[in-house]
């Protein structure tokens, strides 16, 4: 038995999947067991608790800090903020996050009658929050129904980075115009490092706009807006990473955001973020976008960019098959899977296309009913922009000939300059053209089963399995071989020890009292 | 010296081809204004090969044409870098086959700064500017102590790692903070090493001047634009004592 065009073989295939399971599996276990002080103000958020005090620090950090200090993070921060509202010690959670920083309130554990009725009125709050994030899921269908979808596949993902919200918004309604389908809001540089949400429309990033409710809210209406006006809904994308990752997945399921960045170990090895701390993030904020009807966009880009985009095919691979198994885990579906890989060959290379496309068809086959998320050569354009422009044309064929379905476009200025207004409307003119000439080219394309492409394809395949295989057989210390494998520089050569790394402060081990009702909701389904 | 032209097919033609946009429609007298600016710049004849509107309010051209500028290399002036610029593998060799061990980089972003934008584009595997940080290098053990390092503490750190080389990232500026932390960082550190056994200081952020660093009491100021691979090559000059390559560089 095969599947797919490249005739992998079936048990294979199935091997891989069980092997990413194995490794995954302990994961999954340790993230249950485990708290952080990001989870508890996600939940705070879906709650309804927002603002920031004179001098910019969110409420939600104020209040889950004085709790935190009275009572500890292991049984979670609900049952002394709820404990506190029913005794009367403050209206709302925004008077009680006040007192609570003006050192008026004392949190302490309820126990018997006092945590049922603490237990069910936290229930109640945040459960209203989840039902918004179900309304504007239901929302973003009706729009789509109303206003039309993304006229073809893939999409057309752009992005816009100019630091200030209100720049952004003409550029992101410009770009809709000029035929994206999804607009992305880079961050600002380092805002993955903060561990707070800024608050309220921002003027000034580095190289990004800071992702705050108020700026998600600002954007989607802008697009809203031009969705009217273009007779398409236009996706807005954002990132759910770093040490606020559940805070963001939140806000970004409010404020009916449509992708989000989301990778399972990218704040690990390239933030240094501890890995408990981020795997437990990612679980709930997996869990919120399953819900919110997100798609996720994983980062298996940056392996390519940091390590050889022919020798480390195999990571991107592997990382595809455990972001799979971590998103389904968390309740998120098949189209909900924007796994990514990326073009990032040396053009020097003999047969580099050729490569290229066993690599972009062993994902196709892989993951036939997943998204799949193509990012654009980023590590060999040079200030050449005319060779660059070809590249592009390349990695835009390749799209074409596997059915891609969330294309980044290229720019040929790509570390040149920030995108210019003509380089995006000649990048737009080059997708265009190679999907009008080629776009369905894949109907006619078959490799050769014996072929280069579909050797290479079965060779990353197994050194994909060899890898699994040699994480599995770990010799393990945490009783998950996965962060043993990330504490020896297994992925992206980075070692990420499990008891080091940003944030590792702000995890907790959950007791037996522990209580989240988010969590609790979410687990439900 | 030979004075020198641009060419195109023919020597002494003078030809070079622009691009720009223009925040006008697209019309006669749009292709028209794309001469007039080709014209200020020089360039006469001017051929406007390709106008394109995008968008109701802007215009792409495509222009090519005669300058009539000439060229004396013997006139052009050029800043030197003095150290050679190392691939990562020649880093790791030079310092594998000189210290024999890994090279010792403590960095932090110090006084309330908390903008770790210039110390982790530096530092982190991720890079900046296609470049991939220190933190790739294998005989570089990076120690990124992110924000907000009170100088104490960066000297304990130091310390605790026998730190070959310290890197202070500054961000803000506000009341000159960049330049008084910095010279506090630079006396601390005098302070409690000997000369010989200081580690080397360098100090990087948009508002300083290259020139500085003596008095900042640093080894090496970066400004803008520095990439990893820089300040790599820079900390294998100073600490290796080889510069391997060097003719490579000579132009």
């Amino acid at each position: 038995m095969t599947t797919g065009k490249l005739e992998l073989d079936t048990a294979t295939v199935r091997r891989a999947r069980a092997l990413a399971k194995k490794v995954g599996r302990p994961i999954v276990k340790i993230a249950q067991q485990h708290t952080t002080i990001s989870v508890e103000r996600a939940t705070l958020r879906l709650a309804g608790l927002s603002g920031a005090d004179t001098e910019g620090t969110p409420w939600v950090n104020r209040l889950s800090d004085v709790v935190r200090a009275d009572v500890g993070l292991e049984h979670g921060i609900s049952l002394a903020v709820w404990d506190a509202l029913v005794r009367g010690e403050a209206e709302d959670l925004v008077t009680l996050a006040q007192k609570a920083s003006a050192g008026s309130v004392t949190f302490r554990l309820p126990d018997g009658r006092d945590a049922v009725r603490a237990r069910s009125a936290a229930k109640k709050q945040v459960g209203a929050g989840i039902r918004r994030i179900d309304a504007r899921r239901r929302e973003r269908d009706r729009l789509i129904k109303k206003l039309g979808d993304a006229p073809r596949k893939p999409w057309i993902y752009l992005i816009v980075a100019t630091g200030d919200i209100h720049e952004d918004i003409p550029q992101a309604q410009q770009a809709a115009r000029e035929g994206a389908d999804v607009i992305a809001v880079i961050r600002s540089t380092g805002q993955s490092l903060l561990d707070y949400v800024p608050e309220g429309a921002t003027r000034e990033g580095f190289a990004g706009t800071y992702a705050t409710q108020e700026n998600f809210r600002l954007m989607r209406a802008a697009l809203d807006e031009s969705g009217k006006e273009l007779g398409r809904y236009i996706r807005l994308t954002n990132y759910a990473s770093g040490l606020c990752m559940p805070e963001i997945a939140a806000l970004a399921g409010l404020e009916r955001l449509d992708m989000m960045l989301n990778d399972s170990m990218y704040g690990i090895l390239f933030r240094d973020i501890n890995p408990i701390r981020t795997f437990v993030d990612q679980r709930f904020s997996r869990q919120v976008h399953a819900r919110a009807g997100i798609i996720i966009n994983t980062g298996e880009d940056n392996y390519l960019t940091t390590d050889d985009a022919i020798d480390a095919a195999h990571t991107v691979t592997t990382s595809q098959l455990l972001n799979e198994y971590f998103a389904k885990e968390a309740g998120l579906e098949d189209w909900q899977l924007g796994l990514g890989h990326a073009f990032e060959i040396d053009p020097e290379v003999p047969d580099s296309f050729r490569l290229e496309l066993a690599h972009a068809m062993l994902a196709r086959d892989l993951f036939p009913n997943a998204p799949l998320k193509w990012m654009p050569p980023t590590r060999h354009m040079t200030g050449d922009v005319f060779k660059g422009y070809l590249l592009d044309g390349f990695f835009n064929l390749v799209g074409a000939l596997t059915g891609q379905g969330i294309l980044l476009v290229g720019m040929m200025t790509e570390a040149v300059v920030t995108p210019w207004l003509s380089d995006r409307d000649l990048a737009l003119q080059n997708v265009r053209y190679v999907m009008n000439a080629a776009g369905s080219l894949h109907e006619d394309f078959r490799p050769t089963p014996d072929g280069f492409i579909a050797t290479r394809a079965r060779q990353v395949l197994g050194e994909s399995i060899d890898l699994l295989e040699r994480i599995v057989d770990h010799d393990s210390a945490h009783g998950a071989g996965l962060l043993d494998a990330i504490a020896d520089g297994t992925f992206g050569l980075m070692k990420r020890p499990a008891n080091a790394g940003r944030g590792l402060e702000g995890v907790a081990r959950k007791s037996s009292l522990y209580f989240n009702p988010a969590s609790d909701l979410l687990e439900e389904k | 010296m030979t004075i020198i032209r641009p060419y195109g097919d023919t020597t002494g033609d003078g030809m070079v081809q622009l691009s720009f946009t223009l925040p006008i429609a697209h019309s006669k007298i749009a292709e028209g204004a794309a001469v007039q600016l080709a014209n200020k710049m020089g360039m006469d004849p001017a051929l406007v090969v390709h106008a394109k509107p995008m968008g109701p309010d802007f215009t792409f051209f495509v222009v090519y044409g005669r300058v009539h500028h000439l060229v004396d290399p013997s006139k052009v002036v050029v800043i030197e870098r003095d150290y050679p610029l190392l691939t990562p593998k020649e880093v790791n060799a030079a310092v594998k086959s000189t210290l024999r061990r890994r090279l010792v980089v403590v960095g932090g972003c110090i006084g309330t700064d908390a903008h770790t934008v210039g110390i982790d584009a530096i530092l982190n595997i991720k890079g900046f500017a296609g470049e991939k940080g220190l933190e790739y290098y294998r005989e570089l053990k990076v120690v990124n102590l992110g924000a907000q390092v009170s100088v104490p503490q960066l000297v304990e750190r130091a310390v605790e790692e026998k730190a070959d080389a310290v890197l202070v990232s500054q961000v803000v500026t506000q009341r000159d903070a960049h330049m008084l932390n910095t010279r506090e960082m630079s006396a601390a550190f005098r302070e409690a090493f000997p000369s010989a056994k200081r580690p080397l200081l360098v100090v990087g952020g948009p508002r300083f001047d290259e020139t500085m660093a003596e008095e900042l009491g640093v080894d090496r100021v970066f400004t803008r634009g520095t990439t990893p691979g820089e300040v790599a090559s820079y900390l294998v000059h100073r600490l290796t004592g080889t510069g391997p390559d060097n003719e490579k560089e000579a132009s």
